[in-house]
């Protein structure tokens, strides 16, 4: 997990978006604020934190779909918003993206075989010749368990899990090192849900590729995920590895979403434990609170926390992994519930 | 051989008297251009006040249809072709449309998932809570309007006179939920239907929504019957569960009994694909295949294809829901063998 290089770095990265005045005159709406992310070969970085909380941003931006105001990316040590011409189509190959809905994010009027291939019509030198495309559409249907005579159906003739497959071989189609899913499981019944996470786990093993895993849902993020980001209003207000984050949260926020979320407990009682409830909702990120952003909702805020932004602070207990929170009062660096 | 459900011993806590709600071998045709395909066959349930039901399935396994059939609402495509409805002390099914709209508020009322379509658009949101008070129980305007203003309160919203003259687009995904739950309890009714009601929140937010639910249920007794795919908010927030598949009941009884010790293999199947339950970094026990498409469900057993316990018999006969216990039954011909030592 400790390695030199990281695939993808991204360093104080801000992104504000012009929008129509709010009524006390604001048009800038900071979705990112100064984000830092790091992700390993191989890995998996889980993202959450509830809607309007910056996480598409930020994957549109690792995506090199919208340019940041500020910060820096470096995706196996080159800035990729530096790259022109071949060598910036080259790159794309090496970013894909699985989509949340399999119903809207594959047309309706391209076969199987079409919609896998389609990639290659850009970068072209891939899988030159028709007979070798052909080929390959047959691998990748195997590799994400479809059978090879799939390739000629069309999307309404597959049902979720499969549609989702479809997109999973889409992406697969470039070799990238780096997939973003965006809630690739959150349109799937459970039943299906879990094919759909065991067949991710499983390309990354024989692939080796990392994924950036956004989520909402954080049994899922908990399972899949190496190490967990929690953003919450355009900040990554904690990271860690995923058993730190999840088992001693050092923020609030982060300690009231794991309490929020319906747990399932293994002999089928909830896993309600003390639910620590908020009370009122995201704020508009068009004008968010001074000092820490999760003041207005926090039950430990102090004067402090409204006067100055918190600067992430570490657990000190001497581990290699970071394990660091924004927050003035970070939970008892103590175990939870002791 | 077991007895069936409807002879078994009743528990004791909680199950006297009449139910708020008694669905009996209802079924629901649906007519589409391909054919008629049966989208709820035979299913049966009771609800008693102040108990939450819990209606669990996939997409298409028709809990939703369910509901629809039970407040009237279905689309004309949709036709009930058999069983009964009894709340209010009739069977609302054998009712007229007048008579039926009658006990819509009072007696039955329903919550749907997304509270933006389920609003009026271009009317305040007081003017719409107050509705209710004006066709069932005849209120000025004025009065109505002091009424809404109470149940906004009451769910939770804040500044609720200033907030009355705002349109549904002015408020967040949560407070129009909450009302929505206003407007479904205004008329204190017996029974409250809530179809995937915090399925589009964020998990802080569907908190705060299940909570007051919770203590909406307890404050004014109703009955509650949770539509909901979500194993966990079943785990805490319901009494008992009725497990569809394809249309049919595959398992039912009290949560608590069902989830520690499944007695159908697509309850089990469904419980072990929940990822924290799983150990990290080992694949998850999913539940192979999708549910059939309603128009080729087998004439066995619905969940054959898909089973791993699936023999000559599941083909050939259709299991027949069979009391797995005091207060539950499974539709498994081999539930014994899911029994756990």
């Amino acid at each position: 997990m400790s390695e030199p290089t990281p695939l993808l770095e991204v360093t104080g990265l801000r992104k504000s978006f012009r929008v129509a005045r709010n009524k006390a005159g604001r048009n800038r709406l900071t979705a990112l604020d100064g984000v830092d992310l790091r992700l390993g070969r191989g890995e998996t970085l889980g993202l959450v934190g509830e809607s309007g909380c910056g996480k598409s941003t930020l994957a549109r931006v690792v995506l090199m779909l919208d340019r940041p105001d500020e910060g820096t990316m470096r995706f196996d040590g080159v800035d990729p918003f530096a790259l022109k011409g071949r060598e910036l189509l080259a790159w794309r190959r090496r970013v894909q993206m699985v989509f949340q809905d399999p119903f809207a994010s594959l047309n309706a009027r391209m076969t199987a075989a079409d919609l896998i291939g389609e990639p290659w019509r850009t970068h072209r030198d891939l899988v030159p010749t028709p007979k070798q495309r052909e080929a390959r559409v047959r691998e990748l249907l195997d590799l994400v368990g479809l059978r090879a005579s799939d390739a000629h159906r069309y999307p309404n003739e597959f049902s979720g899990g499969q549609r989702q497959r479809i997109g999973i071989a889409r992406a697969l189609a470039l070799e990238p090192d780096l997939i973003v899913c965006d809630e690739p499981v959150s349109a799937l019944d459970l039943s299906v849900q879990a094919q759909v996470l065991n067949l991710l786990a499983d390309l990354q093993q024989r692939l080796g590729v990392s994924y950036v895993f956004i989520s909402h849902d954080l049994s899922v993020v908990r399972h899949v995920a190496d190490r967990v980001s929690v953003m919450y209003l355009g900040k990554i207000i904690e990271h860690g590895l995923t058993e730190d984050v999840f088992d001693r949260p050092l923020h609030p926020y982060t300690a009231a979403l794991m309490s929020a979320a319906p747990a399932l407990e293994p002999d089928g009682t909830a896993g309600t434990g003390d639910r620590i409830l908020l009370s009122g909702e995201l704020p508009s990120p068009l004008d968010p609170p001074s000092g820490c952003r999760f003041r207005t909702r926090c039950w430990q805020a102090a004067d402090r926390c409204a006067e100055e932004q918190p600067d992430p602070r570490g657990r000190g207990d001497g581990t290699l992994e970071p394990h660091e929170g924004r927050c003035h009062y970070p939970l008892s660096l103590t175990p939870m519930g002791a | 051989m077991n007895p069936l459900p409807g002879t078994a011993t009743a528990e004791p806590e909680a199950r006297t008297g009449e139910p708020a709600l008694a669905v009996e071998h209802l079924s629901v045709d649906l007519h589409t251009a391909s054919g008629t395909v049966r989208a709820v066959d035979d299913v049966s349930f009771s609800v008693h006040k102040g108990r939450t039901l819990a209606l669990l399935g996939e997409s298409g396994c028709g809990k939703s249809m369910t509901a629809l059939s039970i407040v009237g609402l279905l689309e004309p495509v949709a036709e009930v072709v058999g069983g009964s409805v009894k709340a209010g002390g009739t069977d609302v099914l054998t009712l007229g449309r007048r008579a039926r709209r009658r006990l819509a508020g009072p007696v039955l009322s329903i919550v749907f998932q997304d509270a933006l379509a389920a609003l009026n658009p271009v009317q305040p949101v007081g003017r719409q809570l107050g509705e209710p008070f004006r066709i069932h129980h005849g209120l000025s305007r004025r009065e109505a309007k002091e009424k809404a203003i109470e149940l906004m309160r009451i769910v939770g919203i804040p500044e609720p006179r200033a907030r009355a003259r705002s349109y549904p687009h002015q408020f967040s995904g949560g407070m129009r939920q909450r009302l929505l739950i206003a407007m479904a309890v205004a008329l204190a009714p017996d029974v409250l239907l809530a179809d995937e009601p915090t399925t589009a929140l964020d998990v802080t937010v569907q908190a705060q929504i299940m909570q007051l639910l919770r203590d909406l249920r307890a404050e004014r007794d109703m009955a509650v019957v949770l539509i909901t795919h979500d194993l966990a908010v079943v785990a805490e927030h319901a009494d008992d569960v009725v497990i569809m598949y394809a249309g049919n009941v595959v398992e039912t009884g009290p949560v608590r009994e069902v989830f520690a010790d499944p007695r159908h293999p697509y309850t089990r199947g469904l419980l072990d694909s929940v990822p924290e339950r799983a150990e990290k970094g080992k694949p998850l026990p999913a539940v192979g295949g999708s549910p059939p498409e309603l128009s080729n469900v087998p004439p066995g057993c619905v969940f054959q294809a898909r089973c791993p316990l699936a023999r000559e018999r599941c083909a050939d006969e259709r299991p027949r829901l069979t009391a797995t216990g005091p207060a539950r039954a499974a539709a498994c011909h081999f539930s014994e063998e899911l029994a756990s030592v």
